[in-house]
Parts: structure tokens; sequence; C-alpha cells
């Protein structure tokens, strides 16, 4: 069981970081926690060219010049959890709409026919709209046609995944929103996804069950995010040591305008984003760190080769858009608008090769 | 009798049981392990362990190592 | 402080107890060593002479004897020993050694792993001696092991870290103890591996044919301390400059 020293300690570890525990962490050939709290830190912010560069260098290292392209498919938006940030959230009057199995694969196969490889299938939580049963049965007939089908769905049981794994899934992703425990209550009004120990322990049991990729994440705008960026980096080092077959990614989304007119306190900058996915980067060189849709072209394209190494282009999120671009019931709007053509080119243009097609699960024997 | 103990042939008296054998040797049966055609008898079969005729005994113990 | 399936050691100096000139040497040595845990090996009693017995020189009272499988070439003789060192009163704690080949004594992985994997489910605690593999040493955790050994150069060479590379990836990934075990000559040596993290380590040969092994233990305490020490304090990097100078990445796009 994973298990966060208090929040407020965070807070406290990282507001007392010095500029001279940031160029400690800088140089340090493996960087600790002490380290990232160090570049997460207000101290760090004037070291943001230095902190970039670093980051930048391991990236190069580690990754070369590749930015991998994924697209998410959503599948369902009913959903069962009272989440105030969230446009699906139970209490929200959109339009609800569930894909049915040949629905969905349509949807995958505009995907697959823009040139698409990697997958995220995404839904609500509302296992009785959509269990674990659909699932499989849509891996199944993805599987053979996509490099690699990931989910990110309501939260399954360990033999739930790695049913899912045999069908063809191959990677999880379920964040945490938050790590404070008293924010998270208070914005998970109702449903399964207000017990917060529950939920903190499923990337373990995904990990587990024997998925390939695990990915974490916490929703930026929910809580102070220099501290919660430092619990992600303790729930990432806890789940390296105990399942190292695993690959692991990093996901910063920031809250964007959704239906329910959330509106948050904690406003995150992009440089404070930047700050965070270089300070990933640097504590742990070969975690996958995802920048979505969600933030604009702009700030995508010059973070090319800087830290971030998946981004997901053309998405839509709403259940069915690809197919009727007019539907609404979306979880939130975008802050990227081009198509994945033009996503690709921008990123060649910066000598970059956008992969599409990273390993394929035609290697997979079990 | 005869019997192979640590790879040489020794006459001993008929029957003889573990017990004895360690005293015979004058070895400290708190300190050695023995091994009876192939299986382990433990200290406290020692007394009542008989060897016959022809058994491979090996006598172990802890020396200096790293 | 150090803690192998539960049991607290105060020092994180392992001692090997062979190739001393004498029983006298060797106890004082131990003795300078500060060592609780030492090593001993299994041998046929030598019906010629059968007064000299380690149990009977080294009180087991002080020191927590940790018998090893030296001599084992494969997995099943390998079980075989530990069998009888729990036997003979070892307990259940082992050293897993398997080393096939006679002039490297080198270890091999394969009969390494089926062998623990055995001796797991027979209730032992096994320490593993291994090469320097990172991904052995997970196998080997997740078989159970207690405690990763990894050498730092092969067996009686006193060449030092010659893995440390290795040793550090082992390190950063275990959830197990690693003790760095093999080819430390000089306490140098044995600090330099505390100082990367490792959580104790095992001398032998470098101590034991000293010209003066009481002085030479003492030495290894030091070393042994010092390293662990300067772990503890937070070693500065050796990395030259930190990408500072490099050229600007360019966070004019920054919003």
């Amino acid at each position: 069981m994973f298990s966060l020293p208090p929040f407020s300690e965070l807070k406290e570890l990282v507001a007392s970081r010095t500029a001279g525990d940031v160029l400690h962490a800088l140089k340090s050939p493996h960087p600790d926690l002490s380290d990232l709290a160090a570049l997460l830190s207000p101290a760090a912010d004037g070291f943001l060219e230095q902190t970039a560069a670093r980051s930048s260098e391991i990236t190069m290292y580690r990754f070369g010049k590749t930015i991998q392209i994924y697209a998410p498919v959503y599948l369902s938006n009913f959903c069962t959890n009272q989440c105030l940030y969230c446009g699906f959230s139970a209490g929200n009057r959109i339009d609800r709409r569930k894909l049915s199995l040949e629905e969905a694969e349509s949807e995958a196969m505009i995907l697959h026919n823009r040139g698409f490889n990697h997958i995220l299938l995404v839904s609500g939580d509302a296992p009785k709209a959509m269990g674990v049963d659909y699932f499989e049965a849509l891996a199944l007939r993805l599987r053979e046609r996509f490099a690699s089908v990931s989910i990110e769905v309501q939260p399954l049981e360990t033999d739930e995944y790695a049913r899912l794994f045999a069908a063809g899934i191959t990677g999880v992703a379920v964040y945490q929103e938050t790590y404070e425990q008293k924010t998270y209550k208070e914005i998970h009004l109702s449903g399964k996804k207000r017990d917060y120990e529950y939920r903190i322990d499923i990337p373990a049991r995904a990990a587990e069950a024997g998925m390939r990729e695990v990915g974490i994440g916490v929703l930026l705008g929910l809580s102070d995010w220099r501290a919660d960026a430092l619990a992600l980096g303790f729930h990432l080092a806890w789940l390296r040591k105990r399942f190292w077959k695993t690959a692991f990614t990093v996901s910063f989304p920031r809250l964007r305008p959704a239906e329910g007119d959330f509106t948050s306190s904690m406003d995150v900058s992009e440089r404070n984003l930047a700050q965070m996915l270089f300070a990933m980067r640097i504590f742990d060189q070969d975690v996958g760190l995802i920048l979505s849709t969600r933030e604009e072209s702009r700030f995508r394209d010059g973070m090319i080769g800087l830290g971030p190494t998946r981004y997901s282009a053309g998405s839509c999120t709403a259940p069915g858009g690809y197919g009727n671009p007019d539907l609404t019931g979306e979880q939130f709007s975008i802050g990227d608008h081009r198509l994945m053509a033009e996503v690709c080119s921008d990123i060649k243009n910066r000598g970059f090769d956008p992969v599409c097609k990273d390993w394929d699960m035609t290697f997979q024997l079990h | 009798m005869r019997i192979v103990c640590n790879g040489e042939e020794r006459e001993v008296d008929r029957d003889i049981r573990v017990a004895e054998l360690i005293r015979t040797l004058e070895l400290d049966p708190a300190l050695v392990v023995v091994e009876c055609d192939g299986d382990i008898v433990i200290r406290d079969e020692f007394e009542s362990h008989t060897l016959k005729e022809g058994s491979v005994v090996e006598l172990f113990r802890f020396v200096g190592g790293g | 402080m150090l803690s192998i399936a539960g049991r607290k050691f105060a020092s994180r100096l392992f001692a090997g107890t062979g190739k001393f000139s004498s029983s006298a040497v060797m106890i004082k040595a131990i003795e300078a060593s500060g060592a609780e845990m030492v090593t001993v090996a299994l041998r046929r009693v030598d019906l010629n002479d059968p007064s000299d017995d380690i149990m009977s020189v080294l009180d087991r009272e002080k020191y927590f004897f940790l018998p090893n499988t030296s001599g084992a070439r494969d997995a099943d003789e390998a079980v075989r020993l530990a069998r009888l060192a729990r036997a003979v009163g070892g307990g259940d704690w082992l050293k897993l050694e398997v080393t096939p080949d006679p002039r490297t004594l080198l270890p091999d992985p394969v009969e390494t792993l089926k062998a623990a994997e055995v001796l797991v489910k027979e209730g032992f605690t096994v320490l593993p001696y291994i090469n320097a593999d990172p991904v052995l040493a997970l196998r080997l955790q997740d078989a159970g092991a207690a405690a990763v050994m990894p050498l730092g150069s092969p067996i009686g060479t006193n060449q030092g870290l010659l893995t440390i590379h290795q040793l550090e990836i082992i390190i950063e990934q275990a959830r197990v103890p690693v003790v760095v075990d093999a080819g430390l000559g000089a306490p140098s040596h044995a600090a330099l591996a505390m100082e990367i993290g490792a959580d104790a380590v095992l001398v032998n040969t470098a101590i034991a044919v000293a010209q003066d092994p009481v002085k030479m233990a003492a030495a290894f305490a030091k070393g042994v301390l010092a390293g662990r020490e300067a772990f503890e304090a937070g070693l500065g990097s050796h990395r030259t400059e930190a990408s500072a100078s490099s050229p600007e990445t360019g966070l004019d796009f920054l919003r």
C-alpha cells in the first residue's frame, strides 16, 4: 500500500528549498525526492533556463529526437461520480451518450485512417453503462489494427486488468487528480471516486496485473501544484521500486474550461507547468511525460525537445466526436485545435520525428 | 563391517550408531552435520540412527570462508 | 540501522573468515573489524586433523554466522549445502553462491536464481552472491531474496569497484539491501561502495592476507563508516558543469 507523508510536510519541504538546493539538484547524478522538491520550489523559478537545459539534455539522451503521437477515443460520458471540475460530472445536464462496440470501432478506425497507431480509450465511471466486458470486447476488435491500445476508464480490479491485458490493452492511465486529501474530499462530492485511499492504489493494481505501461497524474488547479507534483514523484518512486517491469508515464493536465463552470482558485501558469515537466524529467530520466491538447499549440511547439515525450493530437473529447464533429457532451474544451497532420508537420519542422508507431503488440505472447 | 566415511573405507563395529562413530572420531557432535547415504541425519537421531554394511557417511562442519 | 529480513546490524562491514594464517589472527582481526555478521563455509571434516573448527573458536553469542554455499557448482549442489548448513546449526540464513568456473569463481546467474527459488520456499533467508547485474538482482528480489550481494570485481582480485555503474543501478532499483561483496581490496574501495549507497560490504581476502590483518580490519571499519556517513551527508556531484553554460534553450514562448 502506497502512503504519502502528510501533504503539509510536502508543502513545507518544497517551500524550504533554497537556491543552493536547486543547484545541487541540477548537478546531482541521481536526484532524489529532496532534489525534486528543490526543482519544484519557488527558488527554482530563477533557474528555469538551466532546468530546461538539463531536462532537454536528459530527454535527448534517453528518448532522442522523437515525440510519440496518440489520440483519445471517448467511449462514454455517463458517470456516477460527482466531481466539480469535470464536464462528465453526474449532476451536469449534458448530452449523455455511450458508443456501441460498432460505433467505438468506427471512431477508432477514423483515427487509424488518419495515421494513428496508439490510442487511448476513455470513458466516465459508470460500470453499468460500460464495464469490463465491453472494454474486453472492444480491445479484441482493435488489437490487430493498432500498435497499442490503452485505457483511461473507471478503476478496475487486478484480475480485470489482467483480463484486459490478455485481450490486448497494454496501458492504463489513472490520475489521483490531487494528493491533498482535504481538497480531494471537497471536489469529489459523491460516487466511488470520493474514496481517496481506494484510488491511490489503482496504479499499483494495474502494474501488478502486468500492464506494460501505467500513467499517473495530477489535475493542476485543484491544490498546491508544487506539493502535488512532489507527491506524484513520491508515488512514481514507490511504483518503480515495486514494478520494475512496468514503464511509467506522468501527466500534468491543467484544468480546462468545462461544463459546470468550476473555477480554480489555484492558477497554474505555463511557466509553472514547464517547471514541473523539467523537474520530473530531471528526477526520473525514463518517465514518459505527456502533454495533451489541453495546452495551446504555441506552448506545445515550444516544449518540443525540452522534456515531454508524448503528445496527443487532433483530439475530440466527446463520445462519437470524430465521426460527427457537431456532437456535444465533451469532457472539456481543448486548447490545441490543429489536425494531427499539422501537429506532426510542426514537430518535423523543429527537427523531431513524430512517432505514430512505437512498438507493436503483435510481439506480445502473454 | 566396513563403511565409507568421508571418502575413506573404515572398519567399524556392526550396527554402529552415528553418535558412536562421532565419538570414535573424537568430534564434537554439536559441531558436525552427518549425511548418510545421501540423507541428512539430524542431531536428535544421532543416538538412534544405525549404520549398515557399506553405508556412505559424510561428516561436515563449518570452516573459515568468505 | 541496517536491517536485513527484520534483523538489525549495527556494523555495515561483514567479515569473511577464510584465508587467515591462523585462527588466532582471524579472531583478532574480526574483533577489530567490528563486524557482527561473519561468513563461514561448510567443508568435510578432515579426519586426520579434526581439531580445527571455526564454531569452537568464534563466539556465536557475539557473531552472527552466515554460512555460504561455496564449492557449489550448480543449483542442486547449492541446495544440498544449504540444507547441510542448516542441519549443523547454522540457522536459516545463507549466502548463496554458485560458482561453476573454478578459475574466476564468477557466480552462475541461472543456477543461482534456480537455487534461490527453491531455498526461499524452504524457509531460508537467502542472500545471493551475484555478478553486478541489475535485472538479475531484481529477479532475485522477486524470488524472495532478503538482500543481494553483487560483486565489485572478481573475488580475491582486490581490484575494487570495477562494476560501479552497474552497482549504482542495482542500488537505485533494489528494495532489498545491497551488500557489495568480492574484490574490495582497500578501505577506499569499501568507502566508495558505501558512498554510492550500498547498505553494507563484505570483505575477506584484503583483511586476511594483509601484512597486519588486525590493523587492516580496523582500517576497513573506518572506511565503511566514512563512506556511510558521506552517503548520509549527501555527496556533491562530480559532474562537469550542469549544463549551466549550454546555449539558451529559449523559453520565450511561455506565457
